[in-house]
């Protein structure tokens, strides 16, 4: 009979990530998440219509907040995301190397890549406004100026190739303007995602501003199309079927819907992978008048 | 102290001399198929166009079918990868720049077009739609030969063919809206004018054909939904811009859902005209005027709900009661016209069902006691008050010379009533207090806010919507966006 260990280890429950708090899902359901060898990680939780309902409940709550802060404090606590990530390396690269096989300077790579593409959104923050803002000579008497606003709140499908990197490139963009967002994790490696929601929990991010849920894309993505206080839907790597059938449901609320490729580490590795253009999809353009005159 | 207004009575005392402008200057075919290729075609099945305003055919149009629609989209394709897509910005610019020019030379034929067909004012044809078409191809013009100074750090390349199905409240001014920036950019074009003013769009076609624009980079095909539904379809077409109602919009965007083509909408809405007791409340008077009753409130962004501070009510109010009695409806081609034809019969019907829903529901209606002609499809200026946030005419959009007037004691009421609605195109603030009008302004979701003042458009100036009011804008920077390809 084998010998217990000296010291048993303390396991990770991983649960939802919603309103800042981390809810088990409502339904009770689990997957097994396993590595790349096939032997199992950790029990996730499956996350069902009601817990995206939750999620959306707790982004909308959150979002006007998150927009109404000034673009400097947005800008400071992305960067901070990334400071609470480059300080938990350690950790990402285990999990990373645990859940999906990556070499430890591959999953050393991703990380720092990752923490690196936090900063350069960080930076966004106070330029975007800039970059896409104009004043406009028009032929009256008016001060005539357009900026960017926040859409409102985004339900995003991440990337399944990649489980930091493309997460971390799914949320940033969306977020910098004052969106939040409802992600849903449906690849590989989805302990490593709440690995992430532990680094936001602590990065001054407001509650709800993002959430993160384990789940399966085809069991979500119509109610989240379909979700009438959904106003953007993000969708990484989604073949024709997913797109029609989002596109469909999305239309009832005209919402904005944007989808990405999808790929491996190197897709995501790649400067193209970063745009204040991915920035675009998600805000709205307002152009106020104002008259000039005595 | 509050002084009571003098009401004008000249409109009961003495009639105005009628003022039509001369059309005999006018000229337009009986007949138009459709324009492909850059030469106008003959149709399969053909539809009579009327004058709204008397009721009287004009001419007959062609009618589209899905082959037809192939044949115009093929030309695209062939004009934008032969021709369109490789020639350098500056050859582009200035075909731009010429048509811009021509339709100047053409103004008042246009204008005049425009009121015949379309039912608008020839004062507002004349100032409004035909200066700001000429303007935008000016404006897009200067921007086809510096595409790579517009997008930072991008490589911007046209997008390919645009299909593009525009309203019929401002035919000309919208077919300038979609094809200048699409041309621009580089892509060509089919574009199906609406089926009840497609005459200043056939004027434009024989503009193109004026400047030389080669074939292809412009087809102009007429017809229904049905026409329009064909080119959503198209596999060949790679970006799709609608103006129209939000029903639609969502149809198309459902139609799209799981092709790659682009997508913009610019969809109905409900805007908030929104009076603060510390206005110029003469000013806002004019600017509700302006808001509501320009082009027959034929306007997507028409202000037609107005939110006023409670304790001014009574007077804008009375005001606004006195005002509206002084506006002349009728012949859109006389010069003192305010308020012309509706565009059609449908749309008066359904103005009129809207109307009686509002009475019907409880809320007091005040309409102008002015004479209307015998022919023809008028409305009288119309508005309600005692409107209540759930009435059909505080909701639905009446796309007609129909205002509700609703209340509200605090700045944060007026932002949530404003902001109380599917639609988010427009919105005015009129206060006399600049950080108020500010810190409104950035409250209301809405694209375009108007502070003191109202239903202003500047081809620099982008428009468009929030939420159902669509997504994407046209006009301005902003307005090439949707035509290129930048990442």
């Amino acid at each position: 009979m084998a010998k217990a260990p000296e010291r048993i280890t303390v396991r990770k429950t991983y649960k939802l990530f919603i309103g800042g708090a981390f809810p088990r899902s409502e339904s009770g359901r689990y997957t097994v998440a396993r590595d790349d060898k096939g032997a199992p990680v950790a029990n996730v939780c499956r996350a069902s219509r009601k817990d995206l309902r939750d999620a959306v409940v707790a982004a909308r709550k959150a979002q006007e907040g998150w927009a109404k802060r000034t673009a400097f404090n947005r800008g400071q606590i992305l960067y901070r995301m990334a400071e609470m990530l480059e300080s938990r390396s350690a950790v990402f690269e285990a999990a990373l190397t645990a859940a999906t096989g990556l070499s430890a300077k591959a999953a050393e790579g991703e990380v720092g890549a990752a923490v690196d593409r936090l900063v350069w959104y960080a930076g966004w923050a106070d330029k975007f406004p800039q970059f896409m803002g104009t004043t406009n000579p028009v032929a009256s008497a008016h001060f005539n100026f357009t900026f960017p606003e926040a859409t409102g709140v985004v339900v995003a499908f991440a990337s399944e190739g990649s489980a930091l990197l493309g997460l971390v490139s799914a949320i940033a963009p969306v977020i910098v303007s004052g969106n939040s967002v409802v992600v849903v994790v449906s690849g590989p490696a989805p302990t490593v995602a709440m690995e992430l929601a532990e680094v936001l929990a602590t990065s001054d991010l407001p509650g709800g501003v993002v959430n993160i849920l384990t789940g399966l894309r085809d069991e979500l993505a119509p109610h989240a199309a379909r979700h009438m206080d959904v106003d953007g839907i993000l969708c990484v790597g989604a073949d024709d079927a997913t797109r029609k059938l989002i596109g469909v449901e999305a239309a009832e609320s005209v919402k904005r819907v944007h989808f990405e490729d999808d790929g491996d580490l190197s897709h995501w590795h790649d400067e193209a992978r970063q745009s204040p253009y991915l920035i675009v999809p998600f805000v709205e353009l307002k152009t106020a008048w104002h008259p000039m005159g005595m | 102290m509050n002084i009571p207004t003098r009401e004008l009575l000249f409109g009961d005392l003495w009639d105005y001399a009628p003022a039509p402008e001369a059309r005999d200057h006018v000229r337009f075919e009986k007949r138009y198929g459709h324009f492909i290729d850059g030469r106008f075609v003959d149709a399969e099945s053909w539809f009579e166009v009327i004058d709204p305003s008397n009721e009287e055919v004009l001419c007959e149009v062609g009618e589209a079918s899905a082959k037809t629609v192939d044949k115009a989209v093929a030309a695209a394709r062939k004009a934008q990868s032969g021709v369109w897509g490789k020639m350098p910005g500056r050859e582009r610019a200035k075909y731009l720049y010429r048509i811009a020019r021509i339709i100047q030379e053409k103004a008042r034929e246009l204008a005049i077009l425009e009121s015949m067909n379309g039912g608008k004012p020839i004062r507002e044809s004349k100032s409004v739609d035909v200066p700001l078409a000429a303007a935008h191809f000016f404006y897009y013009a200067g921007w086809a030969d510096k595409l790579r100074y517009a997008f930072a750090g991008a490589d911007p390349r046209p997008i390919g063919v645009a299909g593009q199905i525009i309203p019929w409240n401002f035919p000309l001014l919208m077919a300038a809206w979609k094809i200048a920036p699409a041309l621009a950019a580089g892509n060509t074009v089919v574009l199906k004018p609406a089926e009840t003013t497609p005459l200043t769009a056939m004027k434009l076609a024989e503009i193109f054909m004026e400047a030389e624009l080669p074939a292809g980079v412009v087809n102009l095909v007429n017809g229904f939904g049905k026409t329009g539904a064909a080119i959503v379809e198209h596999p060949d077409v790679d970006k799709i811009a609608f103006t129209g109602s939000t029903d639609v919009g969502k149809i198309i965007q459902r139609t799209l859902a799981g092709t790659r083509k682009r997508l913009t909408l610019e969809l109905g809405g409900k805007g908030a005209n929104i009076i603060f007791a510390d206005a110029a409340i003469d000013q806002a008077v004019e600017g509700i005027v302006d808001g509501i009753y320009f082009n027959q409130g034929h306007v997507c962004c028409a202000g037609s709900r107005l939110l006023v501070e409670e304790c001014v009510e009574d007077e804008v109010v009375e005001k606004l009661h006195h005002r509206i009695q002084t506006l002349r409806v009728g012949d859109p081609l006389d010069k003192n016209t305010d308020i012309g034809a509706i565009n059609s019969r449908a749309q008066l019907e359904k103005i009129q069902e809207l109307v009686d829903s509002g009475v019907e529901e409880g809320a007091t209606i005040h309409q102008s006691k002015c004479a209307l002609p015998d022919k023809g499809f008028f409305f009288r200026p119309t508005f309600f008050t005692g409107v209540s946030q759930t009435h059909r005419v505080a909701r639905e959009e009446i796309f007609g010379p129909v205002l509700s007037v609703l209340t509200f004691r605090t700045p944060e009421e007026a932002i949530e009533k404003a902001n109380n609605t599917a639609y988010g195109l427009s919105a005015g603030v009129w206060t006399d207090k600049g950080s108020k009008l500010f810190q409104v302004a950035g409250a209301l979701r809405a694209g375009v806010i108007w502070g003191n003042s109202f239903n202003k458009f500047d081809p620099g100036s982008p428009f468009g919507g929030y939420k159902e009011s669509g997504f994407g804008r046209e006009g301005g920077w902003h307005g090439l966006l949707p035509y290129l390809e930048v990442r």
